[in-house]
């Protein structure tokens, strides 16, 4: 017979205010098993872990309920205080009367009598819970980073830093991300390249890091210290080890119309290229979609003028296979389509452009040199209308835009109009916005500097309309302050467009297994205090692909995310969750039932000798479990039909133990 | 094809027009409207008071009427259409506002009709293409402005017809009869509607600005399906003819008749 102990948490008002816990530890007090109940205010505070841990000295307890927040949140943290006591952990059961309770109910008869409900439950299961000693796997001491923005090369730089190996997986032909599309960053108005260059630098001379770019994560396998992944590298057509980034391929390529995505489409590239002077690997790539020779096989100009003789027409997609310990998802983001946005006229003209777009055409190495000049007709705009919050915060507008704020519209905003107003004095610059939201150190007295110092006008309220005529941009909107219409003749009209998280973000999530909330944007595990780490053990998360941020959050983001690596990878072996899947092999009738529904591969069939009642020897085929790999859902024990298969922790018995105590 | 057909109050007096020429094309289209058996006003405007349903019941007769009979409910006015389509609409997805009508016609009706202006149906049932195979007198060379209005596009979840902002339909439609339509930005702007009671001059400034700006992009012609907006943009000046778009229709299709 077990010895329980039961300790109710008030959570400050949190439960107490809605669930009598006097009455709850009363109650529960006279169920089978319990030998000590009570209660108090904050349990997971010192002097609350300290009143477990002298009862469980006390009343010589073997095992305890504490009712309390989810275990989501706190048990972890109990599980350490029964430890620290001597208690195995796994002694430790949770009754959820906040989340599940409390916050739920409005009435105290209610709360109170579902709490009672709830730890009754609990104290059912743990009498019937056994000591549980975790397995222990070794640790892969090499990080992956998925994405060479800012948020993966300051994730890699850090875990290099501390003696680590990592791999950067990135897409594109080179690293660098959103930020080398830059051209000043806020608030202090260095210039994007200038600080991220060398970076990019620092990256491919690190001895620790190895860049695989214009590839692919394939497939992830594996688990927390042991993951095993496929990386496709993609054909571009050049042998990177011979290549010397000299360009002289990209001049001579006849294949001049290929749209530059550098600049967004807004000048062209031939069908060799290399993305941008900065690049990282400094080396060409082929685009396949326009190269003549790869699609008809007369041309081969590249070839002729490369010295090195490092085109090579023939190069295939190769797959590498590697092992990680630990995986960082460093996605990014995009601007979303504007194609949904016809007020804002974005198709039917030039001149109207988006943020990022504005960026390259204010950058030196953009398609106009870096001269503000109107995509249609090359003349300098004088009047300039901002947009802010386009298909942000537009909950109404959810079948095209975005329901949340994307953070950094109203700084790059105020950066645009204040460069332009200073390099550009007789430029007229409006700015439409339904909030300013400029937080952050030294921000909003960037955003005062652009309104009071370089007189840009600030204006509440939405452009409903712009409407291309001659050559003029009619923008009509509002002025919610002075409550009226106003026509502005603009020369260019620049969207600041929600930001949504790559495409590649999806698929990705379901290979690593990481849950990923309603825009795609990852889940952290938890929202305040595990923010950079997923909810999937060894899956970190860096940058936009977990929210909108700006550069500075980011970086610190990507510091926070290789910290955590750099804990994981610094361990020689990691404890396992011993709450897994085993099978009773006399029961097992070896029909595969749980071998198809396991989403980990964590099973597979040996044949095994059995010694029969009637002294003959059988064999016959029965289910294993791989404990490392196992995570503990559950599956299998659901689907097997001749209940041979259960789950430490979690048996079949404890949960019908739960469930009686529940309809008594 | 046969159709139920709703025409309205106004196509009985001053558009005219707009039904004579929707029935005369139909009928080059071997489409056959059922005209809805002592069919009653629309109810003029879809009021978004969502206590109001009395102004919205003759619409649902009309529609189960249609529904009763399987055929697609077809109007070419846009005032019209649109109240039709909204109060469909309503009675799919608001269970009060269906409750509440439910109590005061004869047989259950749960918006089980399919609405379409008769735009949709030339693009959606018969086909642009089609029509082109119909054309006697091509609209070639004419410079076509098609003019949408409010209220045939939005609200646009629930019209379902095209793209508020960047509409295709009418154009299309022009396309298809040999003309060529004329893009300009206020295609999709209101006329002024109803105000151009209470505050004539803003209507006028509205009117204007739509024909201003079809006439400088080089229309010859304006086509609306809307008798309201034909109103308003003639009666405040325009510089330009606007005529309802089954006048043009009619006129490839070789069934006008000559003034």
């Amino acid at each position: 017979m077990q010895r329980i102990g039961v300790f109710v948490c008030w959570c400050g008002s949190n439960i107490a205010g809605t669930v009598d816990v006097q009455a709850v530890s009363d109650a529960l007090q006279n169920e089978p098993g319990v030998v000590f109940s009570t209660n108090y205010q904050y349990m997971c505070s010192q002097a609350g872990q300290d009143i477990i841990k002298n009862a469980i000295a006390e009343h010589k307890l073997t095992g305890i309920v504490v009712c309390s927040c989810s275990p989501r949140m706190h048990e972890a943290t109990f599980r350490k205080t029964a430890a620290a006591a001597g208690l195995n952990p796994y002694m430790v059961e949770i009754a959820n009367i906040r989340e599940q309770c409390s916050w739920v109910h409005k009435d105290m008869p209610t709360g109170t009598e579902k709490a009672i409900i709830l730890g009754k439950a609990a104290v059912a299961k743990v009498n019937l819970n056994a000591p549980l000693k975790p397995g222990e796997s070794p640790v892969t001491k090499r990080a992956l980073v998925i994405g060479g923005g800012i948020a993966g090369i300051q994730t890699a730089l850090d875990i290099a830093e501390a003696g680590f190996p990592v791999d950067i997986v990135e897409k594109k032909p080179t690293i660098g991300g959103k930020m080398a599309q830059l051209d000043k960053t806020f608030p202090t108005l260095d210039c994007a390249a200038c600080i991220l260059t060398p970076k990019m630098v620092d990256v491919a001379q690190n001895e620790n890091i190895r860049i695989f770019s214009y590839s692919e994560v394939e497939e992830v396998g594996g688990f927390v210290g042991n993951f095993d992944v496929k990386i496709r590298k993609k054909a571009r057509f050049v042998n990177e080890d011979i290549c010397t980034g000299c360009g002289i391929c990209t001049e001579k390529c006849p294949q001049k119309k290929v749209p530059n995505e550098f600049n967004l489409g807004m000048d062209n590239r031939r069908a060799i290229y290399i993305p941008f002077a900065q690049a990282v690997p400094k080396v060409a790539t082929i685009d396949a979609d326009y190269c003549t020779m790869l699609k008809t096989g007369k041309c081969g100009v590249c070839s002729k003028v490369c010295t090195a003789g490092a085109i090579d027409y023939t190069q295939k997609d190769e797959i590498i296979e590697e092992k990680y310990g630990a995986i960082v998802a460093a996605t990014g983001f995009n601007p979303i389509s504007m194609d949904k946005f016809d007020e804002y006229a974005y198709n039917q003209s030039k001149d109207v452009i988006t943020s990022l777009e504005f960026e390259r055409l204010t950058n030196a190495a953009g398609p106009s040199a870096g001269k503000l000049v109107r995509p249609s007709d090359g003349k300098h705009p004088h009047t300039i209308v901002f947009v802010q919050c386009v298909g942000s915060r537009c909950a109404a507008c959810a079948e095209k835009g975005k329901e949340y704020c994307s953070k950094i519209c109203c700084m790059y905003t105020a950066k645009h109009a204040m460069l332009t107003r200073d390099k550009y004095p007789d430029t007229d610059v409006y700015v439409f916005y339904i909030d300013v939201r400029t937080p952050g150190k030294a921000f909003d007295e960037f955003y005062r500097r652009a309104v009071e110092e370089y007189g840009v006008h600030y204006i509440k309220g939405m452009v409903g309309k712009v409407s291309p005529e001659g050559d003029k941009l009619m923008v009509q909107a509002s002025d919610l302050l002075a409550n009226k219409q106003l026509h502005i003749e603009a020369d260019l009209v620049v969207l600041a467009a929600a930001i949504e998280p790559d495409k590649s973000a999806r698929p990705l999530a379901t290979q690593l297994t990481a849950s990923m909330d309603t825009n795609d944007f990852f889940t952290e595990a938890h929202p305040k205090l595990r923010p950079v780490e997923s909810p999937t053990a060894g899956v970190f998360l860096s940058g936009t692909c977990q929210g909108p941020k700006d550069i500075p959050e980011t970086v610190s983001q990507a510091s926070a995310a290789a910290a955590k690596v750099i804990g994981l990878l610094a361990k020689d072996k990691l404890t396992g969750n011993p709450c897994v899947a085993g099978s009773d092999e006399l029961m097992c009738n070896g029909c595969s039932s749980c071998e198809r529904v396991c989403p980990y591969g964590a099973i597979t069939y040996v044949d095994k000798e059995f010694r029969m009642p009637d002294r003959t020897t059988r064999v016959r085929r029965v289910a294993s479990v791989n404990e490392a790999v196992c995570q503990g859902c559950g599956a299998c024990t659901v689907a097997c039909p001749s209940g041979a298969m259960d789950l430490k922790g979690f048996a079949t018995k404890q949960i019908i133990a739960e469930v009686d105590a529940i309809c008594r | 094809m046969k159709v139920s057909y709703f025409p309205g109050c106004t196509l009985k007096t001053k558009a005219k027009q707009l039904d004579k020429y929707t029935r005369k094309s139909a009928e080059v289209l071997d489409i056959t409207l059922e005209e809805i058996e002592n069919w009653q006003c629309c109810g003029g405007v879809f009021t978004t008071a969502r206590d109001e349903i009395a102004t919205k019941l003759s619409s649902v007769r009309a529609l189960s009427e249609a529904a009763k009979k399987d055929q697609i409910l077809v109007s070419v006015c846009s005032a019209c259409h649109n109240v039709i389509k909204q109060t469909n609409n309503a009675m799919q997805t608001d269970d009060e506002f269906n409750f509440r009508v439910n109590q005061y016609i004869d047989e259950e009706y749960n918006g089980e009709a399919k609405v379409m202006h008769f735009l949709e149906l030339l693009r959606d049932e018969v086909g642009f293409d089609k029509v082109a195979e119909k054309v006697k007198k091509s609209l070639e060379g004419k410079k076509v402005a098609a003019y949408y209005g409010c209220l045939l596009l939005r609200p646009s979840s629930v019209m379902q017809m095209d793209d508020p902002e960047n509409p295709t339909i009418i154009e299309d439609l022009i396309s298809a009869l040999g003309g060529e339509p004329v893009i300009y930005p206020y295609r999709n702007e209101c006329c002024g509607g109803y105000i151009a009671l209470e505050n004539p001059e803003s209507a006028k400034a509205r009117s204007n600005k739509v024909t201003d700006s079809a006439a400088k992009s080089g229309a010859e012609i304006i086509v609306t399906a809307c008798p309201l907006c034909k109103y308003n943009l003639e009666k405040n000046g325009s510089e330009i003819p606007v005529v309802y778009f089954t006048e043009l229709l009619a006129e490839a299709l070789g069934v006008k008749e000559e003034n």
